[in-house]
């Protein structure tokens, strides 16, 4: 799209919606929202760079191996925060019995495993989303 | 009997519709969904978790199993979609070979 008003408001914007994201994410566990809602604002805004400045320009910001690596760590920093339980000496994603910090109620560093466990869907959200949409807006040159 | 398979469907809709009438109105104490895991969830999850977010304290606690599961949905449906979608370069040193 070669617009410069587009452009110009697109690249105002996307960092504003990308800490909105974050925010969302890391809040997920004392206000409305989490690690899909926010993962999704985050892969909106990537699509949003994507539409304006175009496929090209995005993959250099978001790369292929970039996210194959999001899209397998995601799951394995998942994997990993529940294997803590089993070495503590609980059941797999055991939380406050595991030794997680429990926090003060409302603080953002409480609820024990509950806002890594966010910050892992977060990112494995935002990876499908932009994965899927750059794999099907790819041009084949062939 | 080909002309009975609509009245038939009619009787079906009407059957569901008179189900769908007698269910519990949305969020009344009565309702079924409404049971002893509701209360338990309500009333322990701040003290059992630390999060004030009930939701978020279900999703990623209770049913942490679940979420789980879910991510692996995610996973899959990219691989798939991958798989056939991305134009791979060991493919094109196949079919020129």
């Amino acid at each position: 799209m070669n617009d410069i008003i587009v452009k110009t408001v697109a690249r105002i914007i996307v960092p504003f919606i990308q800490m909105y994201g974050i925010f969302v994410i890391l809040n997920g566990h004392i206000s409305p929202g989490g690690g899909f809602a926010g993962g999704a604002l985050i892969g909106v805004s990537l699509i949003l760079y994507t539409l304006v400045f175009g496929v090209g320009a995005a993959e250099k910001k978001f790369s292929h191996r970039l996210g194959d690596l999001s899209e397998s760590g995601g799951i394995l920093i998942y994997l990993l925060i529940g294997s803590v339980g089993i070495v503590s000496g609980g059941y797999f994603l055991t939380n406050l019995e595991a030794g997680f910090l429990k926090g003060e109620t409302g603080a953002l560093l409480s609820g024990g495993m509950i806002p890594l466990l966010m910050v892992a869907i977060g990112i494995k959200v935002t990876s499908t989303i932009i994965t899927l949409f750059h794999a099907m807006i790819e041009e084949d040159p062939s | 009997m080909k002309r009975f398979i609509p009245v038939l469907f009619f009787a079906l809709f009407l059957a569901l519709t008179y189900a769908v009438l007698q269910m519990p109105p949305a969020g009344t104490i009565d309702a079924p969904s409404y049971n002893h895991t509701t209360e338990h969830y309500l009333a322990n999850a701040l003290e059992e978790t630390g999060a004030t977010n009930v939701v978020a304290a279900i999703l990623t606690d209770y049913r942490a199993w679940d979420t789980l599961g879910e991510t692996i949905v995610l996973f899959t449906a990219i691989v798939a979609v991958i798989s056939v979608l991305r134009k791979r370069p060991t493919a094109e040193v196949i079919r020129d070979e």
